[in-house]
């Protein structure tokens, strides 16, 4: 019932996208169908990763492979913050640092605060099957950014070091 | 890294009994974040449309749709029609001749196969199978953070 397929993929594998005629998604039928993108031709200039659309978008970003608009909209602000906080300081897995940075680099503050989560550090109780159940975290992560699949990529810092600097505790 | 960790974790979040969980390399399968939006398609006699994720986050940072154009997070959750989109909202924000191609361009979007349900492709919640799971349910109701069910509206 309950599987878990920890693929034993070297970091460097072919990556491979389905053709959007293959996807089980798109109809084939369709005939406008061959004049959308083919994820592969677009996805395999991007630095890779393992999972989800097999980009890592945050090196993506911050190597200047892509350079998405901040706004259409010419009155919207732009508002940023470079804030570590460390979450989950009191289970057995590695030590969860959230990056403020990363984050506002493509999104708003108002689209995590305060609907998903309270601005002050320790002040949310997360909680690994609510997110696995898609809140919190996992309201991107599971859908569009990096899957839950990714365990290290947010359980990213061992518990036996002194936690690192200019990070706050949080929960 | 050591694993060690993990299958010990994933042990444990597993007594809950929730997660079946896979990385899907190799299956056939949708691009990662590709968004199906059904609520009205099929009983109007259009294919339902596709939004991907990958090809947009290119261009647009998150903030763009998710905060100033207003879209919430959900799934089928923004109700979008053709009224909407032709008066400029939504997708017609962009899909107006000016940012982006416009609206004549009917199955550049509504390319799904016909019965394709309202979905996130590949999203966790799709993964984790029943979607009975109660408190997933009830997470849909919460205000822009919940997320359709892996069956979402039709
Ligand atoms: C998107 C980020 C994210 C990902 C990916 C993620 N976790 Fe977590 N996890 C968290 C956060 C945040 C907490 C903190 C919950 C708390 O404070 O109790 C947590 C807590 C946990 C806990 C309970 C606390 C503990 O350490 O015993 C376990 C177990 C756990 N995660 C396992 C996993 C496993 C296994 C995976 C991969 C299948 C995973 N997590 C992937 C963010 C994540
Ligand atoms: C992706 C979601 C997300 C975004 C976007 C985001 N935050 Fe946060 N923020 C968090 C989380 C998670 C915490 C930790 C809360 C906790 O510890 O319980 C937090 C905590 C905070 C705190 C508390 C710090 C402390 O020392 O108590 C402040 C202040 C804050 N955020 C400001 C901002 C601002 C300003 C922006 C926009 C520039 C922003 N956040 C964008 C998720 C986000
Ligand atoms: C509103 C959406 C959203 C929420 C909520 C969210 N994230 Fe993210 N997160 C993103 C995006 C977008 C990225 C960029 C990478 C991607 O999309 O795969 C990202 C990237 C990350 C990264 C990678 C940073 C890097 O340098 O590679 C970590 C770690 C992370 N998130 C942890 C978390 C944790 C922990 C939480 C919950 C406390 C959380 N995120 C909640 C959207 C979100
Ligand atoms: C930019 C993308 C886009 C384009 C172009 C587009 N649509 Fe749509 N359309 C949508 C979306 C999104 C929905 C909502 C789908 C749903 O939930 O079923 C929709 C819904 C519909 C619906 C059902 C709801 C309603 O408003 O009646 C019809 C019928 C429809 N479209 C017809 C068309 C026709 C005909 C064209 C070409 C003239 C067209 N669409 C072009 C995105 C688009
Ligand atoms: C060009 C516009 C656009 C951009 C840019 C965009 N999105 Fe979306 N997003 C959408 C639309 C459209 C939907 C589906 C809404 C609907 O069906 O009503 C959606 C849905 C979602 C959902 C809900 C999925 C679910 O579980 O139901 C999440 C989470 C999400 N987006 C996260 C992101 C993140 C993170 C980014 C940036 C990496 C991003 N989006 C960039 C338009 C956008
Ligand atoms: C923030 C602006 C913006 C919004 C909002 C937006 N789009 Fe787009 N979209 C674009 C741009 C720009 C392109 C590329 C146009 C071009 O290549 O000329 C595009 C292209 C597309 C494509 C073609 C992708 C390909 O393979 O060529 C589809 C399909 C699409 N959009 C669907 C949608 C749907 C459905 C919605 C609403 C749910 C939507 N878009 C909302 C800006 C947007």
């Amino acid at each position: 019932m309950v599987l878990i397929a920890e693929a034993p993929i070297a970091a460097e594998t072919v990556r491979r996208w389905l053709p959007l005629a293959q996807d089980g998604l798109h109809d084939p039928a369709n005939p406008a169908l061959r004049l959308l993108q083919e994820p592969s031709v677009a996805l395999s200039r991007l630095p890779s990763d393992r999972v989800g659309n097999q980009v890592n978008w945050v090196a993506a970003l911050e190597g200047g492979h892509i350079n998405p608009r901040t706004n259409i909209l010419p009155e919207s602000r732009v508002r940023m913050i470079d804030l570590d906080i460390l979450l989950n300081l009191r289970g057995g897995t590695p030590i969860v640092r959230f990056p403020h940075r990363q984050h506002t680099l493509w999104l708003d503050c108002s689209n995590c605060h305060e609907h998903l989560f309270k601005s002050k550090a320790g002040a949310n109780k997360f909680s690994m099957e609510r997110i696995l159940k898609g809140e919190q975290c996992g309201v991107c992560h599971g859908a569009v950014s990096f899957p839950l699949t990714a365990c290290e990529r947010c359980h990213n810092t061992p518990r036996n070091k002194p936690p690192p600097a200019a990070a706050v505790r949080g929960s | 890294m050591s694993t060690g960790w993990k299958a010990v974790a994933i042990a444990a979040v597993l007594s809950a009994g929730v997660l079946a969980l896979s990385d899907g390399l190799g299956e056939a399968r949708a691009e990662y974040g590709d968004v199906v939006m059904n609520n009205y398609s099929d009983a109007a006699g259009m294919r339902p449309a596709v939004f991907p994720h990958w090809f947009h986050r290119v261009r647009f940072r998150c903030k763009v749709c998710h905060s100033d154009l207003g879209f919430k997070f959900k799934a089928g959750g923004n109700e979008i029609n053709m009224l909407k989109i032709i008066d400029g909202q939504f997708c017609g924000a962009c899909h107006n001749g000016s940012v982006a191609w416009s609206v004549e361009n009917c199955d550049l979007c509504h390319s799904a196969k016909p019965g394709t349900p309202t979905q996130v492709h590949e999203s966790t919640i799709n993964l984790l199978g029943g979607a009975e799971a109660g408190p997933a349910g009830a997470a849909a109701t919460s205000p822009g953070g919940g997320r359709a069910s892996a069956t979402g509206k039709k």
